[in-house]
């Protein structure tokens, strides 16, 4: 097989994992809403409710597809379509696996290996809030309208910070690519341990970009009946809850690759580059990946939502304030070692 | 101004500003992450209930069933004093003489033609139960009305009402 035949059937792959995962997430979201609130859960669509999210997903192809007459029609079909489509492209540089040995040729488990990873990741995640923007303001609903501008404005206020956790981090793995930055994390020197500060900003920014709760303001039921996709409906709504569930498988692993070594485990430089490894490799970076939605799933469902002005308090006044002093310190111990 | 006390138990909130390990929000989120944790653990209160259903009070009043004596001949007379008493107005119902040869049917001379509860009227007090002088009408503690889609179904008639004949 050609080196393009591998890599479209990896890339097919990932593609379809990420698909699974987050109807799959939706489930787990609603089972550990459930537990956590010390009820069942879905339970009656298959054994445990496991066909639940195929359910939902009939479901929702089977509601009325409606357009409102008042809104940018060519705008509104775009919204949802333009924000699955940059939560599925991030998944693009991210290293699942070792690489495999197959046949004497050594196979990458990684769509590609930018050198410049983590600003392709950045760029795409910053594209993503166009598909709420626009999905809003094609709405001409006021509610959407309110709801786009919070997430324009927190997603652009969040990044900053999150921005400036990761330059933190560039000075500690002087690497763009991500697959270096896994591969230098070997055994158990995960970059968390020596960016711990720069780990909380990270992922309380990732909370804010994926519009998540305690920061998910854009939707914000209880203030703007369903904020940026109040007039959607049908799968194009769909789109936007499904969009939100790959963007946090998403940005588990981008969270797993950058600060919890990725598919690196503690013995894995004593196994010979072969299918065992990169299977275990996997287990251990999806293990990771899983870790954090449930995390993301438990804060959930802990923290009520901030409001908005404290919310962009914490975003300028504390966070970035906070990456910088982060930076500063990085900086000093990287001098003061060398 | 003197301040009037309403109550002894006044608590007087005070307002001081936040310790520094306040202010940083994190340890309350961990705080309360770890109470949601263990919630995870804990026993589920929640009964899945076609399959389970609540043990029910010996003295629930369900719904109702006209009751037969000994040998099975219904013991309504239809005094009509369970209609009096019900104070929703539910039961109607009509008397008929008892015809010869029908002594295994009905206990006394007079019996009910028809006997007919509204259960959307009924709420379920038992004074019909308290008043009945024959021991004829009770209300069941295991059987509820069940819902249904027409108002109609709710008109509860002696097809659905008297206890079936005793299996011999």
């Amino acid at each position: 097989m050609s080196d393009w035949v591998v890599k479209f059937i990896f890339i097919v792959v990932i593609f379809a994992l990420s698909l699974f995962i987050a109807m799959y997430s939706t489930y787990a979201e609603r089972k550990i809403a459930a537990f956590l609130q010390d009820r069942l859960g879905p339970n009656r669509a298959g054994p445990f409710g496991i066909l639940q999210p195929l359910a939902d997903g009939v479901k929702l192809f089977f509601k009325e597809e409606f357009i409102p007459r008042a809104s940018d029609k060519w705008l509104f079909l775009m919204g949802p379509g333009l924000f699955i489509c940059t939560a599925l492209m991030t998944s693009a540089v991210i290293p699942f696996a070792p690489d495999l040995m197959w046949d004497g040729k050594l196979i990458s488990m990684q769509a590609t290996d930018l050198n410049v990873g983590i600003l392709y990741i950045f760029g795409v995640v910053s594209l993503g809030v166009y598909g709420i923007l626009i999905g809003g303001w094609a709405s001409n609903n006021k509610f959407s309208l309110l709801g786009a501008i919070r997430a324009a404005s927190q997603n652009i206020s969040y990044e900053l910070a999150m921005g400036l956790s990761i330059v933190a981090l560039i000075m500690v793995t002087s690497s763009l690519s991500l697959k270096d930055i896994v591969s230098q994390q070997s055994g158990w020197h995960w970059n968390v341990i020596y960016q711990p500060l720069g780990f909380l900003i990270f992922i309380i920014c990732a909370f804010a970009e994926t519009n998540r709760a305690p920061f998910d303001l854009p939707e914000c039921e209880t203030e703007l009946v369903g904020g940026y996709h109040t007039e959607y409906s049908s799968m194009k709504l769909g789109f936007y809850l499904f969009a939100e569930y790959i963007n946090m498988f998403i940005s588990s692993a981008v969270l797993a690759t950058l600060y919890f070594g990725g598919y690196q485990f503690p013995f894995i430089s004593s196994m010979d580059p072969g299918i065992a490894k990169t299977i275990l490799g996997a287990a251990v970076m999806f293990g990771k990946i899983f870790f954090f939605i449930f995390f993301f799933m438990w804060v959930r469902w802990t923290l009520p939502r901030f409001r908005y002005d404290q919310l962009m308090n914490l975003g300028w006044k504390i966070l970035i304030p906070l990456s910088v002093i982060n930076i500063l310190l990085t900086a000093g111990f990287i001098l003061f070692k060398s | 101004m003197a301040i009037i006390k309403l109550t002894s138990r006044i608590k007087v909130m005070e307002r001081k500003p936040m310790s520094f390990m306040e202010r940083i929000y994190l340890p309350a989120v961990f705080k309360g992450m770890a109470i949601t944790l263990s919630h995870l653990f804990k026993k589920k209160t929640t009964i899945s209930y076609p399959e389970q259903k609540r043990p029910m009070s010996d003295v629930f009043r369900g719904l109702h069933i006209l009751k037969r004596d000994e040998n099975g001949a219904e013991r309504c007379t239809a005094c009509g004093l369970c209609a009096l008493a019900c104070p929703a107005e539910a039961i109607t119902m009509t008397a008929a003489e008892r015809k010869a040869g029908e002594q295994l049917l009905y206990r006394e001379e007079k019996y009910a033609a028809v006997y007919e509860i509204n259960m959307l009227r009924c709420i379920f007090c038992g004074l019909c139960e308290e008043a009945c002088p024959k021991a004829a009408i009770f209300l069941q503690n295991d059987v509820m009305a069940p819902p249904s889609f027409e108002r109609g179904d709710f008109i509860y008639g002696k097809d659905r009402l008297v206890e079936p004949f005793p299996q011999i």
